[in-house]
């Protein structure tokens, strides 16, 4: 006989969930926009290079800078390249950016801020200090600095906005375990012979989550924008490489002759994706925090 | 009557404001000596015994130190003096911070006073009452899935009930969590912290009796904290009265309540809304309660709210004195005895 | 009863909730009157519906919530039909209310001396300049020690006996006629739970004020008012004298809820547990009777609409099938 608890435990848990998402998703269309929206943009981002019409990085110079038309949807860049195929591949490299600095700053920022408001004292100092440090920065220029020395590749531009995202999460999740530190369920478990490390990981880690994942849709967007700052003034991303950042950085140029399709179309990803992510974060906090149920 | 636990002269102090930072002590190492730092005497040389199989009730009002000494017994915060045995071992010797992992860490368990606040909101009923069985007594798979539901079923927790979390639970339910998880690793000693205070006249009624029953059924002895003296005086074999941080009487319930031989307690028996009564004695305290911070050592410490504060109580801190089974800490305490039961 | 008018007087009092999961028929048909001068307490256990009839009286429910029925008559006017400027003016000077948490009833960034001058200079007819004033005099006659000086603390500055004797002293500043206490010592130690008790009590007295005051706790209203008016999932139940109601209790609740109070059992064997539980109000086929489904009397007669007995000497039961008038004697009567 297999764990019989566990298993209702876990199908109730997931009803319980999918029930309230609908809930969610039914009182406020707007977050079931953003959830389909969402879901487009990881398909586009898995199955994007196999689907597009051109291969992104073949050129022909014969129809550089060609219109938008029935064959070329977004035109053509000063290389010939189809701008939609660029757009559309491009979309998995944005994400990859955006999915892992947010998981890297939240396994950063998260454990760090968890850990100092928890136990307080010299944990707390610490990290307090090196968020501090980063503060001070202007973080773009910040991100700036940290790209232009370890070199321009997508490594460090996901390090650079974890980095720069730090103090943030730290800041959260520092708040939420000082406010569950003394909480009747974390005593219990002292009781239940839980050591602190297993209390933080089990206890106060799984309560603070859910609020992180509100902040970390919100840094989904803000890491995209991230990259394609860092890209438009070259120390982003190195073409020819289809990414956002660059594209819109090498199509600005071509703007005031008129080739507008260049820069408009990639710049409308990204508004399409940060606006999509932030309205999921949105979305989840509706579905995460208690208190605004209704 | 074997004793189970003996406490000994333990104190609590908590430095005010929570104490200096690393700059203020630097400071203080050099401008000449370590100097007294104000310290509240959350509990103040405080003794008593537990039996086996005995319930002591443990009574007092917000600032008397309850709190601190149940979190001390229960090894979650270290004593600053004194000492606590149980049985044979002496538990004051292991810092709280690792007597978690002791192998006596299921000897003592606790229910706390509100069971939605002490059960994880993201645990089950089930992962609740598993986890000390995980962690102290290292079972899984169907021996615990066993073991969970019988301490679930002798506590009258539905066993549908288990997947289900804790805000979807009645507050009686929590309540019966809250019981099953301290019973799950057969402690010998078990600390109520208001287990019903939350709970309504009805239910309170029921969760009274189901821990009478499981008391007798397991041999368990019980410290049973609580401000409602109708339930203690139902409950416990004898009673503990804190006030400011010690111990001011001791006794048998019953005794202790129909006559009160130490002031205080005196006051606190006429506060108590009785049913058939009207009006109630008009014996009231007034005034705030001394500051327990750094408090004299000389001075009782009802002086100026106890209605007798004569010269005496403010030149010698009356010491808990026995006169058979009771015990209190008065200078007048003889005069009461005296006076025929009302 | 006095053939005077009540300071307050409601009648058919009716109150929906409108939740994600439904309606919640709160309050149906409540009915009770205050007289002039008379402490009665309002008896229930969570979710009986005591502190919803509150609410609704001072018009202060929650949005959710919507009165479908009934009226509140304070002197000649219907609370529940008023206008919210005739409410605004009646509230404070009129018809007061305590709550049981004083540190979120009082305003934090602002003094105490100048919240009980705001009610003086807007309800008392006070001139500006004598608020002040009069508000420490307020202070020391609600007992609270160096007026003076407390009159420019801050709530957070003070203990929660003492923030609960500011509160006191907002709400009698006015003289009002009634003051509603809801659940005002709930999470208060019994010493000064007793004390303000006292106070209110005194205050009452001496102003000539009529009280309800709302509690889980028999044995504090007992102690503290001359009638007790039984509530159970939105009902009145049972509306006695208070030495009436615990001798003779006619409603099987009200006999339940004695017998599950702690003071009146000698043993822990001896209390009993009341069966059952509340039903769920979201129902739409709530029987008439709300506790018939949980009541060991119940018989036929009891899915009809609920009858309303009073007896001579002012004793109403809402029960088909009550326990008899002199018969039922509390068992620790004899135990004198």
């Amino acid at each position: 006989m297999t764990d019989i608890a566990a298993t209702p435990r876990r199908d109730a848990a997931l009803t319980a969930l999918v029930r309230h998402a609908r809930y969610v998703i039914a009182e406020n269309p707007v977050t079931g926009f953003a959830f389909v929206l969402f879901v487009l943009i990881v398909l586009a981002a898995i199955l994007g290079p196999d689907i597009v019409p051109y291969n992104p990085l073949t050129s022909d110079t014969t129809q550089a800078l060609k219109p938008p038309s029935a064959h070329h949807w977004f035109g053509t860049d000063q290389l010939g390249r189809d701008v939609f195929s660029r757009v559309i591949v491009a979309t998995r490299l944005d994400f990859f950016i955006a999915v892992a600095s947010v998981a890297l700053v939240f396994l950063m920022g998260g454990l760090a801020g968890v850990a100092a408001g928890f136990f307080g004292g010299w944990t707390d100092r610490v990290v307090g200090r090196i968020a501090d440090t980063i503060m001070a920065f202007p973080l773009f220029v910040l991100a700036m600095g940290i790209v232009a020395a370890l070199g321009n590749t997508v490594q460090n531009i996901v390090l650079a906005t974890a980095i720069v995202n730090f103090p943030l999460y730290a800041r959260i999740a520092r708040a939420e375990a000082n406010v569950r530190r003394e909480a009747g369920f974390v005593e219990a478990a002292r009781l239940s012979g839980n050591s602190d490390w297993r209390i933080l990981a089990f206890q106060i880690l799984p309560n603070v989550f859910p609020i992180m994942v509100v902040q970390m849709s919100l840094t989904m967007g803000y890491a995209i924008l991230n990259a394609a700052g860092l890209s438009f003034i070259g120390l982003g991303v190195r073409p020819p490489t289809p990414e956002w950042g660059i594209m819109v950085a090498e199509g600005a140029a071509f703007m005031v002759s008129g080739e507008w399709w260049n820069a408009f179309f990639p710049g409308l990803a990204l508004m399409v994706a940060v606006f999509c992510f932030n309205l999921l974060g949105d979305g989840l906090r509706d579905m995460v925090d208690p208190r605004r149920r209704t | 009557m074997t004793i189970l636990l003996d406490v000994a002269d333990v104190s609590k102090l908590f430095p005010v404001g929570g104490g200096p930072g690393p700059l203020a002590r630097f400071k203080r190492r050099y401008s000449g000596g370590p100097e007294k730092l104000p310290k509240v005497y959350a509990v103040d040389d405080v003794s008593f015994t537990i039996n086996k199989g005995e319930t002591v009730g443990l009574v007092g009002e917000s600032g008397c130190g309850k709190s601190t000494l149940v979190r001390a017994l229960t090894r979650l915060v270290d004593v600053s003096d004194g000492s606590i045995k149980l049985g044979s071992r002496e538990l004051s010797l292991k810092p709280s911070r690792v007597f978690a992992r002791d192998r006596d860490r299921a000897r003592i368990q606790m229910v706390f006073q509100d069971a939605g606040e002490s059960v994880n909101p993201r645990f089950t009923a089930f992962d609740a009452i598993a986890d000390p069985l995980r962690r102290l007594r290292k079972m899984h798979g169907k021996a615990l899935t066993e073991r969970v539901e019988i301490v679930a079923s002798q506590c009258g927790l539905p066993l549908p009930f288990l997947s289900r979390y804790p805000h979807q639970l009645s507050g009686g339910q929590r309540a019966r969590v809250g019981i099953a998880r301290a019973i799950a690793v057969e402690p010998e000693l078990l600390v109520l912290d208001e287990p019903t205070a939350a709970l309504d006249v009805s239910v309170q009624v029921v969760i009274l009796q189901l821990l009478q029953r499981l008391k007798k059924e397991f041999g368990m002895s019980y410290l049973f904290v609580s401000h409602d003296l109708s339930v203690v005086r139902l409950l416990c074999d004898r009673v503990l009265v804190m006030y400011l941080g010690k111990i001011v009487e001791s006794g048998p319930a019953a005794e202790v309540f129909e006559h009160p031989l130490h002031p205080y307690t005196q006051a606190l028996v006429a506060a108590v809304p009785r049913l058939h009564e009207n009006g109630g004695g008009r014996l009231r305290l007034t005034g705030e309660p001394r500051s327990p911070i750094d408090p004299d050592p000389n001075v009782c410490r009802f002086y100026g709210r106890c209605p007798l504060s004569a010269a005496m109580c403010k030149t010698t801190m009356p010491k808990l004195r026995s006169f058979g089974p009771r015990q209190v800490a008065c200078h007048f305490a003889e005069e009461f005895l005296l006076v025929p039961k009302a | 009863m006095t053939t005077a008018v009540p300071a307050l007087s409601v009648e058919g009092l009716s109150v929906d909730f409108r939740t994600r999961s439904g309606i919640v028929r709160a309050l149906d048909n409540v009915s009770f009157a205050v007289d002039k001068g008379e402490t009665i307490a309002l008896v229930g256990e969570s979710g009986s519906g005591k502190s919803v009839t509150a609410y609704a009286v001072m018009g202060i429910l929650d949005p959710a919530g919507k009165i479908t029925a009934g009226r509140a008559m304070l002197g000649g006017l219907d609370l529940l039909a008023a206008k919210p400027n005739q409410l605004a003016d009646v509230r404070g000077r009129e018809i007061a209310m305590i709550f049981q948490n004083p540190r979120t009833a009082l305003n934090p960034i602002r003094p105490v001396g100048r919240q009980i001058a705001d009610v003086l200079i807007r309800h008392g007819n006070v001139p500006r300049r004598d608020a002040p004033d009069q508000a420490i005099d307020m202070l020391r006659a609600v007992g609270i020690t160096d007026p003076a000086r407390r009159a420019k603390a801050y709530p957070f500055e003070m203990s929660g006996g003492m923030c609960q004797r500011v509160m006191i002293a907002i709400a009698l500043a006015a003289k009002p006629s009634l003051l509603i206490a809801d659940e005002p010592t709930t999470g208060l130690d019994v010493t000064t739970q007793a004390v303000i008790m006292d106070l209110v009590n005194d205050l009452a007295k001496e102003m000539g004020m009529a009280t309800i005051f709302i509690t889980h706790d028999l044995a504090l209203a007992g102690q503290r008012s001359a009638r007790i008016v039984v509530m159970h999932a939105g009902h009145v139940v049972e509306n006695a004298p208070t030495e009436e109601l615990f001798k003779h209790p006619r409603h099987p609740y009200t006999a339940e809820l004695i017998a599950a109070t702690p003071d009146a059992a000698a043993s822990l064997d001896e209390l009993a547990s009341i069966p059952g539980a509340l039903p769920d109000l979201r129902r739409t086929d709530l029987p008439p009777c709300r506790y018939s489904e949980r009541c060991p009397r119940k018989i036929d007669a009891c899915v009809q609409p609920l009858p309303r007995s009073t007896s001579a000497s002012g004793h109403m039961v809402a029960c088909w099938n009550p326990l008899p008038e002199r018969i039922a004697n509390a068992p620790t009567e004899s135990a004198a």
